[in-house]
């Protein structure tokens, strides 16, 4: 069978359907058995501007995107405006027929043309004018000679509750563009997709997805938030699933309060969780550390969009690292897990429970828009409930209460500085905390002695943690030339680039941290100290990964390559930024 | 109802306060309360901001979790829906409660959740020494006001009715037998219960005395034909102040049922008691299809 690398992208106006009638297009082809990545670029309004979905349908997995486009469906001239240049020799444009853009400039750059009625059909159809994307969809089919009944699936599924007849159109509709797509078109371009037979069920899902499918998993039971792009899926997912699987939702009247319930909940015995993008973080950072004062164990989604202050709302960055990890005032444990793709992102919805509550502090799990908005194919099996431990630290059972000999002390001085933990409501175990320094027993305190003793105490319980954080996830080739090092998101982007470095005969690995903090810095030394040639890769503008290494393990990296316009990191981005190594190595 | 004795509540923790402090009778009218409804202080978590009057919770013994400044209420929200069994009260000063929380406490009060609201009322910035707060009264000179505040005082009695709280009282420290019987209601009261406490301060607040409030409030229990269920009647008691200032419960709407009364998610009991796994072991694999 052929294999197959193919990016389509779905161009117009908000409220033209781009991203709806393009995830649609992404299940007919998972459910086809291709491997599938979507992802939407849209502006901070409802209506007008300019968006579009971006489909990648290979035959091999996929982790990421792709900046070469194969088929572009502009349903306005801006589309085409925007992405002419990202087409490939022998790419195609679909439009409406009267569309009018410099049709000359793309033939010269052997860009093939697909004029099409699509609006007409629409009308014809009975439909109106918006549903031109159903009909360039069905065009995109018969183009690239996918399996009809596979979108039109999709079709029945996604209008049935708008009646028999509008499900009826609209397969009218996708069934004559893609007749006549075909007819005129398929042979002249050379870019297909087929289903696959035998391959196994996959979903289709984004990082907020993963994340609280873990989270659902581990026993998250309290969810508070307040909507907040790209962090509000989450809640609003567990608001949908909530009633079946016992988990509150509670939108509140800002992030303050979000946090604090989360709080509230976490210390009568609940695992509870909020999440936010930067801005709300920065209204959560006192209680934060409040958190972290009062050992209470709390998980916090932070999914960052680019900053400053309300910045590109609806783009993606990497900037917030260095924010998290200082944020709030004075010293206190708290644990940073950058999930890097869907896999992970399932990982650090549960293991943020286990972290917080065996560590007793917060757990902040660090994603960004395009991991948060970007679906991928996934099998059922790789998300296996039935291997979540559930570990919840030194928490103190009713019998354990029972058996309490003198007064419960709830930071009480250990070796290791976890105290047991009780959750109130024991006779023998009536116990107070505080966001003031304390004793043992929760009392306020200020001399000198006892507040040395709770901060050691409490900065102790990282010793334990480092032990548990895994050390960045290697990838590529042994005995490397070149070393690419990323956090997070950029996971997808950066393995790709190995393989096409590796596949030229450049020997490039990476290095992906998911375990941001406590810091593994004897993990890492070592791996980084085998490295011939660091690049460390990622979305923001000083390379807080890069400088935390040097912090950590005095490690200097050779090269950064960062990017702070808003857009995801893909491997055309990063190749572009290592022509110099690359042309060395030639 | 069980038998719970004062002693029980006996805290350890040297207290803080100025001698003739508000906060005093207040302390004792919250445990005398406690111990009337035969309520054990296991049963009871108690939330607080930061101010002298959120230090409260500290002398008694007591489940606290003493939050940050403005904070109480959404933690002590977070406490309750995670377990509604627990007897929740929340003890909040005046610029902790009304002023940098005062947003918190407009939603809690149109959420409902039951809870009980004791916001220690002095009208002034006591641990801070003496700024003025947001219930000030017009005019009021403080170091941070010395030509004397041009700002409004908040009403939080009308403030809370018009946010849609089902019970708003108010009681005088310098009246401990009328305020052990509000807290009491309060806390019976199945829904948020403000209890707007006025508490000389007598270090920083040389108007709003123990003599000051003595001169003016009277106690609306007395009042005859007063229906605190009467909306409109009670809109207008919360207009008095200066002159003459009510006490008692002066709204209370009967039969609004609790936030948590209304979460199906908490029909099964209370959140905590409701497990891990159990219950969606086999229905989980079903998120998963859902996504195919």
């Amino acid at each position: 069978m052929a294999t197959f690398d193919v990016t389509i992208k779905i161009g117009g106006e908000a409220g033209q359907g781009v991203e709806s009638s393009g995830f649609g297009f992404v299940k007919a082809l998972s459910r086809g058995g291709v491997f599938v990545f979507g992802n939407s670029d849209y502006m901070s309004r409802i209506r007008g501007g300019y968006n579009f979905y971006q489909i990648r349908a290979s035959s091999e997995p996929l982790f990421c995107h792709a900046d070469e486009l194969h088929l572009l469906l502009a349903l306005n001239d801006q589309a085409i405006s925007e992405h002419k240049s990202e087409l490939v020799k022998g790419g195609a444009v679909i439009y409406n027929e009267d569309l009018k853009f410099d049709a000359d400039s793309l033939r010269a750059k052997g860009i093939l043309l697909f004029p099409m009625p699509l609006v007409k059909l629409a009308y014809e159809a009975g439909a109106d004018r918006i549903m031109a994307n159903t009909a360039a969809i069905g065009a995109a089919v018969g183009v690239t000679e996918y399996d009809f009944e596979r979108i039109a699936d999709v079709i029945r599924e996604n209008f049935k509750r708008k009646g028999e007849k509008v499900v009826e159109n609209n397969l009218k509709l996708a069934r004559q563009a893609y007749d006549i797509a075909k007819e005129k078109y398929a042979k002249s371009f050379k870019f297909k997709l087929n289903s696959i037979s035998g391959a196994p069920k996959r979903m289709v899902l984004h990082g907020n997805q993963a994340i609280c499918l873990g989270a659902i998993g581990g026993g998250c039971r309290f969810m508070a938030g307040y909507p907040m792009t790209p962090a509000s899926t989450i809640i609003e997912y567990l608001s949908a699933n909530g009633n079946q699987f016992g988990v509150l939702t509670k939108q509140t009247e800002d992030e303050i309060s979000a946090i604090l319930m989360t709080i509230g909940a976490a210390h009568a015995g609940v695992r509870s969780m909020t999440a936010t993008s930067g801005g709300g973080f920065s209204l959560m950072v006192e209680a934060l550390g409040m958190a972290g004062c009062t050992e209470t164990p709390i998980v916090v989604v932070e999914a960052q969009r680019a900053g400053p202050s309300t910045g590109l709302p609806t783009r993606t960055e990497q900037g917030d690292l260095e924010f998290v990890l200082r944020a709030s005032q004075g010293e206190f444990p708290r644990i940073i897990l950058a999930p890097g793709n869907l896999e992970q992102c399932f990982e650090a919805g549960w293991r943020a429970f286990n972290l917080a509550e065996k560590y007793q502090c917060p757990v902040i799990v660090l994603t960004d828009l395009y991991q948060s908005a970007a679906v991928r194919t996934v099998e059922l099996k790789a998300f296996d409930f039935t291997k979540i431990p559930i570990e919840r630290g030194t928490l103190l059972d009713e019998a354990a209460l029972d058996k309490l000999a003198s007064d419960y002390k709830r930071h009480a001085i250990t070796e290791s500085g976890i105290s047991p933990r009780a959750i109130p409501g024991h006779p023998k175990a009536v116990f107070m905390t505080t966001s003031d320094e304390h004793d043992e027993q929760g009392h306020i305190i200020e001399d000198a002695a006892t507040r040395n003793k709770m901060m050691e105490k409490r900065m102790r319980k990282l010793d334990l943690a480092v032990e548990e954080m895994s050390a960045p996830q290697v990838y590529g080739s042994k005995k490397a030339e070149i070393t690419l090092i990323g956090w997070g998101s950029t996971y997808g982007a950066l393995r790709e680039t190995v393989d096409r470095l590796n596949k030229e005969g450049m020997q490039a690995n990476m290095l992906h941290f998911m375990d941001l903090w406590p810091f593994p810095e004897e993990k890492v030394t070592p791996l980084l100290k085998e490295a011939k040639y660091m690049v460390c890769v990622e979305g923001n503008y000083t390379g807080q990964l890069a400088n935390m290494i040097r912090t950590y393990t005095g490690i200097q990296v050779d090269k950064r390559v960062l990017r702070y316009d808003g857009r995801p990191v893909s491997p055309k981005f990063i190749l572009e930024h290592l022509k110099d190594e690359v042309r060395l190595h030639v | 109802m069980s038998n719970v004795s004062l002693s029980e509540y006996q805290g350890i923790e040297a207290s803080t306060w100025c001698t003739g402090c508000g906060d005093f009778p207040i302390l004792k009218s919250v445990k005398e309360a406690l111990v009337q409804l035969g309520i054990a202080p296991h049963q009871v978590v108690m939330t607080s901001g930061i101010g002298c009057g959120s230090k409260l919770p500290h002398y008694m013994r007591v489940n606290e979790f003493n939050s940050v400044h403005g904070r109480a209420l959404p933690v002590a929200t977070g406490l309750k829906l995670a377990n509604h069994e627990y007897t929740v009260i929340s003890i909040t000063g005046d610029g902790d409660g009304y002023g940098i929380g005062g947003n918190h406490f407009i939603h809690t009060c149109r959420r409902n959740p039951d809870i009980t609201h004791i916001a220690e009322n002095n009208q002034v910035y006591g641990l801070t020494k003496g700024q003025y707060s947001p219930t000030s009264d017009l005019g009021y000179i403080t170091t941070t006001s010395p030509e004397g505040t041009i700002e409004f005082a908040i009403n939080p009695i009308a403030l809370a009715i018009a946010a849609g709280a089902t019970f708003v009282s108010r009681t005088s420290a310098g009246d401990p037998k009328h305020m052990t019987e509000v807290i009491a209601k309060a806390i019976q009261h199945k829904g948020y219960a403000l209890v707007d406490v006025l508490q000389p301060c007598v270090t920083f607040n040389k108007k709003n005395t123990y003599a000051w409030y003595k001169q003016r409030t009277y106690r609306l229990e007395e009042e005859k034909g007063y229906n605190p269920q009467d909306r409109h009647a009670a809109w207008l008691k919360a207009q008095e102040w200066e002159e003459r200032i009510p006490i008692g419960v002066i709204y209370q709407e009967v039969g609004r049922p609790t936030y948590e009364e209304q979460v199906t998610v908490l029909k099964q009991g209370p959140l905590v008691k409701q497990g891990f796994n159990g219950r969606i072991k086999d229905d989980i694999e079903l998120l998963k299809e859902a996504l195919v």
